[in-house]
């Protein structure tokens, strides 16, 4: 197990919880407080752009609604990566990492969804359509609940690690559909906007306070993931100390 | 392969194998149907290809934790597990007997069923070889969520809830190839072929996956 963790280099370093929590819980203070100041700012600056002269005031939502979104498949890529952690070098902290970020993701996803669809209501007039984009969206929500599902059904960590470091790499394959599902069939959802080839099509003065909101919705995620990855190691050594104090007692 | 494959077919149609009880489902579910939306046959007509298909989704999920999970509780698994033969090609025979014993009456009785529904005798035709080519995707994509849940006493909903959301590109695919051979302007050939694809792919991913899975969830 050192050896492999050792030709990874750094992230081999962090094969040690004890290192990891000492890391996490000198970073988390600043983090947290980074995300705040930039969240902060994000909302101030959101508040301050500009009305769409179509849209109104429901444009603000966006500022919620496309950070939320662009975190609920940056979290399932963060679970991707860690599955591939878990397989390949069987770091001990990926599958803590993959087990910390499906509740994450699925907030995020939900908080997608939900701002979309208060936006929707004024704008297109419905709660929901079946079109590409929220169909596959809803879809990554169901694939989180089913990982969430699966982790929580299994008392054996090791075991319950790799089976769904598998499941969340066959899942994987939703993410580029959903990115690429408003290229691919023409449907209600407006196309990429900020992400192009050929520039953003979005004006600056949104376009920034996008960009902000977007950095600190990241910060959040990475906030947030540190600290339940934290609560997941110190929730296994709980499981571990319980298990040792019952068998003493036996 | 070929004896494990008879022999999961045996199994399978034999009494318990409940490989009879996924077409039952299936008459079910289109029985269904008209009850909760009525008997308006024009109505009936119009949904019918995508009722076939969801129908013949959920019957297909319907046994599919049995896929590994009879073998695991005889030790049949165990046995499998250890031959030298690669374990992908196991899996991949196992699912081939899987699909025949329980995907290949369901595309056998879609078309009975699509009569019920009072779909059009060319859209039949489409349905049963939509199914046909789309059923195995199904099970190469459930065997994935029944290697991952053979461990698990009670993995049988678990395994629905995993797979179902990935099944969803081939009932996309299974239905619009359906409709596209009805309604003019639409060809068929696209969503089909895409369908066939899909089948392809899951048919080298899924066994690839569950073997993975099995060999995680038995060491």
């Amino acid at each position: 197990m050192s050896d492999t963790s050792l030709s990874i280099g750094r992230i081999g370093d962090l094969a040690n919880p004890t290192r990891f929590l000492a890391l996490a819980g000198r970073l988390l203070p600043w983090l947290a407080g980074l995300t705040l100041l930039v969240a902060v700012i994000g909302l101030w600056m959101s508040f301050e752009a500009p009305e769409d002269y179509q849209q109104g005031a429901t444009i603000r939502i966006m500022f919620i609604h496309v950070p939320s979104a662009w975190l609920a498949m940056m979290c399932y890529t963060v679970m991707a990566a860690s599955a591939i952690g878990t397989l390949v070098w069987r770091h001990p902290l990926a599958d803590v990492s993959a087990r910390a970020a499906a509740p994450i993701g699925a907030a995020f996803t939900v908080l997608a969804l939900v701002t979309g669809s208060l936006w929707g209501k004024p704008m297109w007039g419905t709660w929901w359509v079946w079109d590409a984009r929220l169909t596959s969206v809803f879809v990554l929500l169901l694939m989180y609940l089913g990982l969430i599902a699966l982790q929580r059904a299994m008392d054996d960590p090791t075991k319950s690690a790799r089976l769904s470091a598998i499941l969340i790499l066959v899942g994987f394959i939703n993410i580029p559909i959903i990115k690429f599902s408003v290229d691919w069939w023409n449907t209600l959802h407006q196309p990429a906007s900020v992400v192009r080839l050929d520039g953003p099509t979005i004006h600056p003065s949104m376009l920034y306070p996008l960009l902000v909101m977007a950095v600190a919705f990241t910060l959040l995620f990475f906030t947030l993931h540190l600290a339940a990855m934290r609560n997941e190691i110190w929730r296994r050594r709980v499981a571990a100390l319980r298990r040792q104090v019952a068998r003493q007692a036996a | 392969m070929r004896a494990l494959i008879l022999r999961d077919i045996r199994l399978g149609i034999r009494a318990g194998g409940g490989a009879l009880i996924g077409v039952l489902f299936f008459l079910t579910v289109i029985a269904v149907v008209p009850f909760g939306v009525g008997p308006d046959l024009n109505l009936l007509a119009r949904i019918g290809p995508a009722m076939l298909w969801i129908g013949a989704l959920l019957a297909s999920l319907l046994g599919l934790d049995r896929l590994f999970q009879a073998d695991r509780e005889d030790g049949a698994l165990d046995i499998l597990l250890m031959q030298e033969h690669p374990l992908i090609l196991t899996v991949f025979a196992k699912c081939l007997a899987h699909w025949i014993a329980t995907g290949l009456p369901l595309v056998l009785a879609a078309p009975l069923l699509a009569l019920f529904m009072n779909v059009e005798p060319l859209a039949i035709g489409a349905a049963t070889l939509t199914l046909a080519v789309g059923t195995p995707a199904i099970t190469f994509i459930g065997a994935v969520g029944a290697a991952v849940a053979v461990s698990l006493p009670r993995g049988g909903l678990l395994v629905s809830i995993l797979v179902l959301p990935l099944t969803v590109p081939v009932l996309v695919f299974g239905v619009s190839a359906i409709y596209a051979a009805v309604e003019e302007p639409a060809p068929f050939m696209p969503p089909f072929l895409i369908l066939a694809a899909i089948t392809l792919f899951f048919a080298v991913l899924g066994p690839l996956a569950a073997a993975a899975a099995l060999r995680a969830s038995t060491d």
